[in-house]
């Protein structure tokens, strides 16, 4: 009866807008994605001044794990593949396709040499498993059994000079173990690499 | 909707509700954020001496005793390091960071360290917008950067740790390198005259 008639209020929100920015903000994160890769221990980097950015591809990284273990890996499933075979073919491990095919897919490997093929026919869920716990974790990489050495030749063979050699160690590895790796990687002339560490500024 | 003689279209509503699907993306995009890794880390380059005997006269740099200071790094984050010849020189006892190893390091490479500041400096007022002048600018502050760290005057310094010490030692060390513009530093093994300096220091530090 009055003469303000109250307008009935649309409660409907517009979403349109959110909805393309969201979409927008979903291909850039899907583009970027790196996706973090499965490590079989928790490694801590030290944090260090340096600056320098990691190299996109063609990357051999060795983690060390507190108690001295040594794991490997390659950047993507193809240099696995290509590691994989230059192995067989140097006749040190002796892959079938589907052994292959399982290498080329693992996050990380450790293991001694003669355990590889057992190992790589276990289930996804029970090879972390396997490199945790029991007795043929880690690449051995003593004096007397050194196959860290194989595997980075090997590597090397299969990715050419352009490869880089990263070292991922905890901070609170004992320097004994780092001195091992670095004489490993030494003892095959291979006297340029990257140490993996976190941004700290000077001041701390 | 009275119903009067002849049919009335029902006024359809265009307007499709986009909530859920904006809850969809909303996972998706969380789901991505979590799982990805924006930052790359960072990395350190180091380039260790080979270990093969072929190298000749020329490339073998022999340290002059006088201008070496060695960093011992020991157990429990002690750290020790002496200049000059290993049979005379006395130990200092010092600590990581600012207070420690950085103020002997940059106290015994004042003059380097000046230098790389002035260039610093020169490149900060030279610096432009335009990419290639840029580029070509950084080109030039390596290139210099490179020649006063590895002048005539600066210190050589070995580094040497003991087994017990940690991977964080070694990278705070090689820290250290870095911000003092220290451009000549070797790891070297330890050696038992090194270890027995460390012991001796450890049992009567007050004689040192």
């Amino acid at each position: 009866m009055g003469r303000f008639k109250i307008k009935k209020q649309d409660t409907f929100i517009d979403m349109t807008p959110m909805s393309d920015v969201m979409v927008l903000l979903l291909t850039f994160f899907m583009l970027t994605a790196n996706f973090v890769k499965e490590e079989p221990v928790k490694v801590n980097t030290p944090g260090s001044v340096s600056e320098v950015k990691i190299p996109e591809s063609n990357l051999l990284t060795i983690f060390v794990e507190k108690g001295g273990k040594v794991f490997m890996t390659m950047d993507s499933p193809e240099a696995m593949t290509k590691l994989g075979k230059q192995m067989n073919t140097n006749g040190e491990l002796n892959l079938n396709d589907q052994q292959m095919q399982s290498f080329a897919e693992v996050p990380t490997f450790g293991t001694p040499i003669n355990v590889v093929s057992q190992w790589l026919s276990l289930d996804n869920s029970e090879r972390n498993k396997y490199l945790t716990s029991g007795v043929n974790e880690g690449i051995p990489c003593d004096s007397t059994n050194n196959e860290l050495t194989v595997w980075v030749k090997a590597a090397r063979t299969a990715c050419g000079e352009n490869m880089r050699i990263a070292i991922k160690a905890d901070k609170e590895t004992p320097y004994k173990v780092i001195k091992r790796v670095m004489d490993s990687l030494r003892s095959i002339d291979e006297n340029r690499y990257n140490l993996i560490t976190a941004l700290k500024t000077a001041e701390d | 909707m009275a119903k009067k003689g002849g049919s009335k279209q029902k006024k359809m509503n265009a307007r499709v509700d986009f909530t859920p699907m904006v809850d969809m993306i909303m996972l998706l995009v969380t789901f991505f954020m979590l799982c990805t890794t924006l930052i790359k880390p960072q990395t350190m380059e180091i380039s260790m001496p080979s270990d093969k005997n072929d190298l000749n006269e020329d490339n073998q740099s022999q340290i002059a005793a006088s201008k070496a200071i060695t960093i011992l790094l020991d157990e429990n984050n002690k750290i020790y390091y002496y200049t000059g010849k290993p049979d005379e020189a006395k130990l200092v006892e010092t600590s990581y960071g600012k207070d420690g190893i950085r103020n002997a390091l940059m106290h015994l490479n004042a003059a380097a360290q000046q230098q790389v500041q002035a260039l610093k400096k020169e490149f900060e007022t030279r610096r432009s917008s335009n990419p290639t002048v840029d580029a070509k600018n950084q080109e030039e502050y390596k290139k210099r950067l490179a020649d006063i760290k590895n002048g005539k005057n600066t210190p050589n310094v070995i580094i040497k740790a003991t087994d017990k010490a940690t991977y964080k030692n070694l990278i705070d060390v090689l820290d250290e390198m870095q911000i003092c513009s220290i451009g000549k530093y070797v790891i070297d093994n330890i050696a038992d005259g090194d270890l027995a300096k460390i012991k001796d220091y450890k049992a009567n530090p007050a004689q040192q």
